[in-house]
């Protein structure tokens, strides 16, 4: 009984940390941090968006860049936090929906001054997807059309030019 | 007296201006082409359709405006004039597509961006477009920063006196070589040599950095062009800042400068002609102006504090100043950082840099370092003149490439043209403050578009008012085509109107 009132009691306090640690987290978009940068520096952000392009694996640690539909931020973080990621937004594919918690910095001095997030955890929010493009019957006709007769008037001119000499 | 331009005279414009969308054509195959191999379907197809069209406009206008007169000056700067709008108009259709555009002007915008070697972007959601209309859009400025017109030079014109109109009406003061279709092909042989260069070494770092290779050697060719190109667009929207990495800023950095300069000061290096470089007065007036520029944004940056030490101050004030000066517009901070973060010092030292530009006979943009040598150099000869007896002959020469004697013809044609920069800028400054932005804002993007360099303090968006779209496709035209050709066509119009 003892024991189950400690487990309670711990599972509570966990849970009272993290809420904590989720409420002092400000969610913001890359507009607010971008335009408002000297108030955010150092502070602790919730950014959430599409992960785009490469993971850049630099030693323990990785860059993702992280589009919220406006702007894309850089988030340094470490390898192991990034593991769930799959899919990373492109022409072929929609990337994964992240949440990142981290620390925001306007001028990183660890990174040349650069912009960015050292995240502290990275939570998946939506699975992305292949992206399947149909083909585009109403262009292929387009372009089977003006290829035959961008070749007729090409061929007509160079007929008239043989009977002219 | 004014003359009426005559029948033959529109139809040995349309038979030139018909020969460089011919070419034209043939350069919307490299990334239909691509696309192909990439199983990118309906972009290639995008691709398949302009080169039809294109060709189609081509051919037309070749085989029904036959040749017959010699090119005149006046034939010449019209063609060109023309024939930028025609490439900008018709390279636009496989953009506007892709459907990552919000309209055909945006794409429009984007296409005169590119080949005036600009960079200011309005694509949407530009982390999703395809490969094959990326590549495009780097293909531009490398088709503009080298000239459109020196494309049909090379390849599809014929020499004779008709050539050398062509050449300058697209901005080009001086020759490598006597010949000009010669003269093109060299500043094409080098900007080829540079490109396998450029490619090979960024497409390492990009490995080196974590990206996957086809990805690094696909970026590394995009930001290569667009660097060497002097034009700032980059495959992704955070610019150089996607990266995260000073490799691969201080290549960039390599290749914005090497774009920046002379075609025909590569030439003397490769000859072996290697101290050029340091008596050259463009490349010396180069060195003062970003020394001055630079000592300007670095005090600026220092009062503010932004960056907490000199090593980031340097990074960031340097890559920001040497893309601004070079007129490429890489960026390795956002937009909207040059406002809330840099101040107004700082910033007023961009506009210089921008404004001044790079060298004559290369991709850049600005009023260019030649002028101000030569603006200099004049004004030591009349405060000499001042200050000398009146029986003194004062003579200033100056070195480029060889030493020439300063006239007051050269000199006259320097202030003209300085002034009609300095006048676009403050024009397009004037539009956007009437269109409601603040002065130095206005100014920074008016500058950037007009001496095509593309950096933005956030003016530049899809949302931005139509009317200020417009001015900015006037500013890259007539910055990049450096007036004449610009004037050439206005007087045209006029001509047929009240000529007689």
């Amino acid at each position: 009984m003892k024991q189950l009132v400690i487990r309670i009691l711990s599972a509570g306090l966990l849970c009272v940390y993290l809420l904590s640690e989720l409420t002092f987290a400000e969610t913001l978009s890359s507009t607010q941090l971008i335009n408002n940068a000297k108030e955010y520096d150092g502070q602790k952000v919730t950014y959430t968006g599409e992960v785009i392009g490469d993971t850049m694996a630099r030693g323990a640690y990785a860059w993702i860049n992280i589009n919220d539909g406006v702007n894309a931020i850089g988030v340094w973080a470490s390898k192991d936090s990034i593991k769930e990621i799959i899919y990373r937004g492109s022409y072929e594919s929609q990337g994964d929906i992240v949440e990142t918690i981290g620390i925001f910095h306007r001028s990183c001095a660890e990174h040349g001054g650069d912009l960015d997030i050292h995240a502290e955890r990275i939570l998946k929010k939506n699975t992305g997807r292949i992206l399947r493009e149909p083909l585009d019957t109403r262009k292929i006709n387009l372009a089977f059309l003006l290829a035959v007769l961008a070749l007729g008037i090409w061929l007509l001119f160079r007929l008239i030019a043989r009977l002219r000499r | 007296m004014l003359l009426r331009p005559g029948f033959n005279d529109i139809k040995t414009i349309l038979f030139y201006s018909g020969k460089i969308i011919l070419g034209l054509s043939f350069t919307m195959l490299i990334p239909a082409i691509v696309g192909l191999l990439l199983g990118e379907v309906n972009p290639c197809l995008d691709f398949v359709i302009a080169t039809a069209i294109a060709f189609i406009c081509g051919i037309l206008l070749t085989e029904s405006c036959t040749r017959h007169q010699e090119l005149r000056w006046m034939h010449g700067m019209v063609t060109v004039a023309v024939s930028w709008l025609a490439a900008m108009t018709l390279s636009a259709v496989p953009l506007f597509l892709s459907g990552h555009f919000k309209s055909f002007l945006d794409a429009c915008f984007e296409t005169m961006s590119g080949f005036t070697t600009t960079g200011l972007t309005l694509v949407q959601n530009l982390d999703h477009l395809s490969r094959t209309h990326n590549l495009w859009r780097h293909l531009g400025p490398f088709i503009g920063g080298q000239g459109i017109t020196i494309i049909a030079l090379s390849f599809l014109i014929k020499g004779g006196a008709g050539a050398i109109k062509l050449y300058i009406g697209e901005g080009r003061d001086e020759k490598i070589v006597p010949n000009v279709i010669n003269t093109s092909r060299i500043i094409w042989f080098i900007s080829i040599v540079y490109l396998v260069i450029g490619t090979t070494i960024l497409g390492i770092i990009g490995i080196t950095i974590g990206m996957k290779p086809l990805n690094a050697f696909f970026h590394g060719t995009c930001v290569f062009m667009a660097g060497f190109d002097t034009a700032g667009f980059a495959p992704q929207s955070q610019n150089i800042l996607y990266y995260h990495s000073l490799r691969y800023e201080i290549v960039t950095i390599f290749f914005m400068l090497i774009g920046a300069f002379n075609f025909n000061l590569h030439y003397q290096v490769w000859r072996g002609n290697a101290k050029e470089i340091f008596k050259n007065i463009e490349a010396r007036v180069f060195l003062i102006s970003i020394m001055f520029t630079f000592f300007l944004v670095a005090i600026g940056l220092h009062q503010l504090g932004i960056y907490p030490n000199a090593l980031m101050l340097f990074r960031k004030g340097c890559f920001q100043l040497l893309s601004g000066h070079t007129t490429t517009g890489y960026m390795t901070i956002y937009a909207r950082q040059f406002i809330t973060d840099w101040g107004n010092l700082a910033l007023v030292a961009l506009i210089i840099a921008m404004a001044n530009g790079g060298s004559i006979c290369s991709t850049a943009g600005g009023i260019k370092m030649l002028r101000l040598g030569i603006a200099f150099k004049a004004l030591r000869e009349d405060i000499k003149k001042m200050l000398l007896p009146d029986s003194a002959i004062v003579i200033q020469k100056f070195h480029h490439i060889k030493d020439i004697f300063l006239t007051d013809n050269q000199a006259r044609g320097v202030l003209t043209i300085t002034l009609l920069y300095i006048a676009l800028y403050l024009g397009g400054a004037l539009a956007g403050m009437l269109y409601g932005y603040p002065f130095l804002e206005s100014l920074f993007e008016s500058t950037s578009a007009a001496a095509n360099v593309g950096l933005s303090c956030g003016i530049t968006d899809a949302a931005m008012p139509v009317g200020l779209k417009i001015i900015y496709i006037i500013q890259m035209w007539a910055g990049r085509l450096e007036f004449v050709a610009a004037f050439a066509l206005i007087g045209f119009f006029v001509a047929a109107i009240k000529g007689k």
